[in-house]
């Protein structure tokens, strides 16, 4: 019985990072190729992340957006190159390390059992137990629901919500985890005008903040309203990085989506506006 | 940005089931439990054929620590040490690791219906504890049957585990398929060892699937307390991230959860916990999936208590069954797996129906 080791079964604490300063790589690929079913998924992929940035991820489907994302969450391994969190290679973290490092929200929120709507927001705490910042809990997860806006039903079972009220207490809850490095898929699939709009003023807000943050978007003009860069995928591989203003050119955007695309100025604002031109 | 800070909709009534809320009952729930323990286990020493005044079960309980009381006469005495005690505690850690497995595996396979007995672990674990039997080993001493339980369960639920899941979810309807054919199969292999068995070995063994605690000794009790004592001990530890595993692998990992080794620890402990019942009860059906449910439904779905939560009634929940096992047919004594299966199953239909209802169909 004394085979079992209490120091193995509790770990140690695994060290927070330092904060990070605007400009710093938080997260970076370099010549990455992911295989999945036998099939490279993405390939020769350089991308990097820089604190007090938001990277907006664009492209068709099955383009490799999600993949990418993947990656840079340590879910999917590399077949060729390497990505590195915080400058180490991602493998070389542990799970517990990491989770002080990114936070990721995934497409798709689901849960196995009906537990209330402010207990998975607290669950984004669970990587601070027993540390020194523990003492944030109860902030970090009253902030995160009031700017998610679901402090209103903090107390129904998360199984008895709509997508929409799901993916923002999904989001809650990655807001609650505190990392400064936000991996956010497709965070407005499911939402309203009005809280595609709050969610992507939050991911400013981080940015703004010191935090990096990567969100995959299917919506250009948000991409192009929100993001300081954009990178756009095509079949695994980038076919454009850089500011929204260079990289969402009318003539890429045909080519890439296979679909004629305008890109124009706002009338009043001047800001890019990105619709599929459209024959009446 | 003001319009952050304050929502547009109405504020939704609150839920009577507030986490808040939620962490009294737990405490509550606790506390009435215990009680109910230390109510039913007087009470049940002093029930039965030969039948011994609670106040002289205490007094014997406190002569024996050693804190007063007087011992009873001889025959009482030995009733109450030799027959009743040993058959308590066997019932109490039988049905604290049957509760406390049941709560393990739902978090594990994230889904309510996985329960020892319905997936076939418990099959599992007696197809070692017959095999003990029926060919007279006992190269370990007490021991060999518990560990024979232990190794058989554990392959069953690596099994088990490996063939009804994909892309890190459990559905129910590959979970249940997967309990019917583990079931059949390990049918067949104790059906194989009975038909090699000789006479008496046979007799011992159909006794002991029907599951029962009617042959409890001290030695039994002490054959299987290494098991359960360690299975319990470790089950909480792992309460928190059980929690996070229920957000699914990806996400529990993205919050710093080990999942490959949470997993390989609870199935390990879901083994021992499993095998220490089987070996000394024989297959006890239906504790671990209404135990875990009836606590779900009362105090949330958290682990932190529902773990230990479900220990507790599961020995409540198995102490009163045994208890009545013995004492509504008397003189005779009703199998107890019998009765928690005839009491248990009606529970499943219904656990079945709704689950149904919820995911609206499982094609």
């Amino acid at each position: 019985m004394r085979s079992v080791k209490l120091p193995r079964l509790v770990p140690s604490r695994p060290v927070p990072p330092p904060p990070a300063a605007p400009g710093d790589v938080l997260a970076a690929a370099e010549g990455l190729r992911v295989d999945l079913g036998g099939r490279p998924v993405l390939d020769g992929v350089d991308v990097e992340v820089r604190a007090g940035e938001v990277l907006a991820l664009v492209g068709p489907n099955g383009a490799g957006k999600s993949t990418l994302l993947g990656a840079l969450a340590a879910d999917v391994p590399a077949a060729e190159g390497v990505v590195h969190v915080h400058s180490r290679p991602v493998s070389d973290w542990s799970a517990p390390e990491l989770a002080l490092r990114r936070a990721v929200l995934p497409q798709s929120a689901s849960l196995s059992f009906p537990f209330a709507v402010e207990e998975v927001v607290r669950m984004g705490r669970a990587p601070w137990a027993g540390g020194d910042r523990e003492d944030e809990d109860e902030a970090a997860v009253a902030e995160a629901m009031a700017r998610t806006e679901v402090t209103g039903f903090a107390d129904r079972p998360f199984s008895a919500l709509s997508g929409g009220e799901r993916a923002r207490v999904a989001l809650a809850r990655v807001l609650a985890q505190r990392a400064p490095l936000l991996l956010l898929d497709e965070p407005t699939a499911a939402l309203d005008l009005r809280h595609q709009e709050l969610v992507l003023r939050l991911c400013r807000e981080r940015a703004r903040a010191g935090d990096a943050v990567v969100v995959v978007l299917h919506d250009l003009a948000l991409a192009a309203a929100y993001a300081d860069r954009v990178a756009l995928l095509r079949s695994g591989r980038i076919a454009a990085g850089g500011p929204p203003s260079e990289v969402f050119a009318a003539g890429l955007l045909s080519e890439v989506y296979d679909q004629p695309v305008e890109v124009f100025p706002h009338p009043r604002t001047g800001a890019l506006l990105v619709v599929p031109r459209r024959e009446s | 940005m003001t319009v952050l800070d304050k929502p547009v909709r109405p504020q939704a009534p609150s839920d009577p089931a507030a986490p808040r809320v939620r962490r009294g009952t737990a405490w509550l729930l606790t506390a009435a439990l215990t009680a109910g323990l230390l109510v039913l286990v007087p009470v049940a020493a002093g029930t039965g054929a030969y039948p011994i005044p609670v106040g002289d079960v205490l007094g014997s309980l406190l002569h024996r620590t050693g804190l007063g009381g007087t011992e009873l006469d001889r025959v009482a005495e030995s009733v109450l040490w030799n027959v009743r005690f040993p058959r308590i505690v066997l019932a109490l850690l039988v049905g604290a690791s049957l509760g406390c497995a049941g709560a393990l595996m739902q978090g594990v396979f994230g889904n309510p219906l996985a329960e020892p007995g319905v997936i076939g672990v418990s099959s599992g674990a007696a197809v070692g504890a017959v095999a003990a039997i029926a060919f007279g080993l006992n190269f370990l001493g007490t021991w060999t049957v518990s560990v024979f339980a232990f190794v058989s369960g554990l392959v069953t639920v690596l099994v088990v585990y490996a063939m009804s899941r994909s892309g890190g979810r459990t559905e129910v309807v590959t979970l249940i398929l997967t309990g019917i054919a583990v079931n059949a199969f390990a049918g067949a292999l104790i059906g194989l060892f009975l038909f090699f068995a000789d006479t008496a070995a046979v007799n011992q063994i159909t006794f002991w699937q029907l599951g029962s605690l009617a042959q409890a000794t001290w030695p039994k009790v002490l054959a299987v307390l290494p098991c359960a004592a360690l299975g319990l001990g470790l089950a909480p530890l792992y309460a928190r991230r059980l929690d996070l595993l229920a957000l699914g692998e990806r996400p529990a990992r993205h919050l710093g959860v080990d999942v490959e080794r949470l997993r390989i620890v609870l199935v390990l402990v879901i083994a021992l916990l499993t095998a220490a019942a089987v070996s000394v009860a024989g297959v006890i059906g239906f504790v671990g999936l209404v135990v875990p449910h009836l606590l779900r439904m009362v105090a949330g779905p958290g682990h932190r208590f529902l773990v230990p939560g479900s220990a507790l009634l599961g020995a409540l929940v198995l102490l009163a069954a045994d208890l009545a096992a013995r004492t509504v047919a008397e003189p005779a004594e009703l199998p107890l797996g019998v009765l928690t299966a005839l009491l248990g199953s009606p529970f499943f239909f219904w656990l079945l129906r709704r689950t149904r209802r919820r995911q609206g169909g499982w094609a």
